[in-house]
């Protein structure tokens, strides 16, 4: 499986994490809570020069909407049409701009997202910055049918030691089974959902 | 003997395509499994430890099974393997070396019969911590191609009480492997090194 070739974007890397949750304050979580991660590492081809017109990187955000999202609900082995949050993130190496994730993260990336996972009324939660070899993402997590349940505010580190590099962007897709492992701070429960505007 | 509490299981799988030389067909894959458990001996000297290492067996049997799974389902792929620990705040580095004999066996179950040893490092640490884990030829120690490392970690873990425990598998040499040495093609296979 060597998806560079029919690719737009020059993909030197792509990772995928898994994690589950089995116990938490000594509390057994059954079933596990788990969540998973795809990264990859693609080259930025507006890096080192300002440029206008960012839609190479529109289209191949659209891509990697596609690409990311098979990955992660691969990597959780379930269905796309059972998992409940998502979220997305974005990190640009020092010679490109913040303007860079933003190009890949919000005009086209989340259709594929949503046609993968079946559904998805709610705004993908998004975060970007730039950074160096080693940056920490933090995508931020929320349930995909209706942006309010409380349970499924949530958040999943990924790294990796050697991305970015300055002319390249990592870019995440998070996806999930479940909502926090002991979640009670109350809320709109998915149980609730009304699944009309993606927000309740 | 004291129990094996898992709170956390991570499966992290990199697959390399280059590193600015020819993209490798089929990419380079590292994959780590990485367990986080109580520290039964947290928080106090404790002498004889030992027996731990016989409890540990069938958590390090199921984190090797992860790593094949996770490469494809067929152990036939892989080629490199490692193995490490990160000891919390509240235990010893002693308590990471208990990894050594259970997660060597586990991965030589899994694969049938490597031959080398397994490479390893270990540390205490805090929440977050990295490791970078060894790696080397699963049946010659000497393979200069296939000398690596991965980086891991997790976020929350290991909490002062607990320790991580990672398994490390790959499916190749590095990416752009061109230093010359001892090449896979020309293992002996008879004493783990050469």
């Amino acid at each position: 499986m060597n998806p560079i070739a029919p690719t737009k974007a020059k993909i030197r890397k792509i990772a995928t994490f898994v994690e589950e949750t089995h116990q938490e304050m000594d509390r057994v979580i059954s079933p596990p809570a788990r969540r998973a991660a795809a990264v990859a590492v693609i080259e930025n081809p507006c890096a080192r020069k300002y440029v206008e017109d960012l839609s190479e990187l529109i289209a191949i955000g659209e891509e990697l909407g596609e690409l990311l999202t098979q990955r992660a609900v691969a990597a959780l082995g379930i269905p796309g049409a059972s998992c409940e949050s998502y979220g997305k993130a974005a990190a640009v190496g020092e010679d490109g701009e913040i303007e860079h994730a933003a190009a890949i993260l919000h005009p086209k990336l989340g259709t594929p997202v949503r046609r993968v996972l079946g559904k998805g009324a709610a705004l993908i939660p998004s975060s970007k910055k730039r950074g160096g070899m080693g940056v920490v993402l933090d995508i931020p997590l929320g349930h995909k049918d209706a942006a309010y349940v409380r349970s499924h505010f949530d958040g999943m580190e990924v790294r990796l030691n050697d991305a970015p590099c300055a002319n390249e962007i990592m870019v995440a897709i998070a996806v999930t089974d479940s909502g926090r492992p002991l979640a009670r701070v109350g809320g709109l429960t998915k149980d609730q959902i009304k699944g009309e505007d993606g927000l309740r | 003997m004291p129990e094996v509490v898992v709170r956390k299981m991570v499966t992290c799988v990199e697959e390399i395509f280059h590193e600015g030389g020819p993209i490798a067909a089929p990419p380079l894959r590292r994959a780590a499994a990485i367990a986080v458990i109580r520290n039964p001996y947290a928080g106090f000297y404790v002498e004889n430890i030992a027996g731990f290492m016989d409890d540990l067996k069938p958590l390090g049997l199921e984190m090797a099974r992860r790593l094949v799974a996770a490469l494809g389902g067929d152990a036939k792929v892989v080629e490199g393997y490692g193995k490490g620990a990160i000891v919390g705040a509240a235990g010893e580095l002693e308590h990471g070396a208990l990894w050594h004999a259970p997660g060597g066996y586990a991965m030589r179950e899994v694969l049938g019969g490597a031959k080398a040893i397994v490479a390893s490092t270990k540390k205490v640490g805090g929440p977050g911590t990295r490791l970078d884990v060894p790696i080397t030829h699963i049946n010659a120690s000497y393979v200069r191609s296939h000398f690596d490392a991965m980086e891991l970690g997790v976020n929350d873990a290991p909490r002062a009480s607990e320790i991580l425990l990672a398994l490390v598998m790959t499916t190749g040499p590095r990416v752009h492997a061109r230093v010359g040495g001892l090449k896979a093609s020309e293992i002996k296979g008879e004493d783990g090194l050469r």
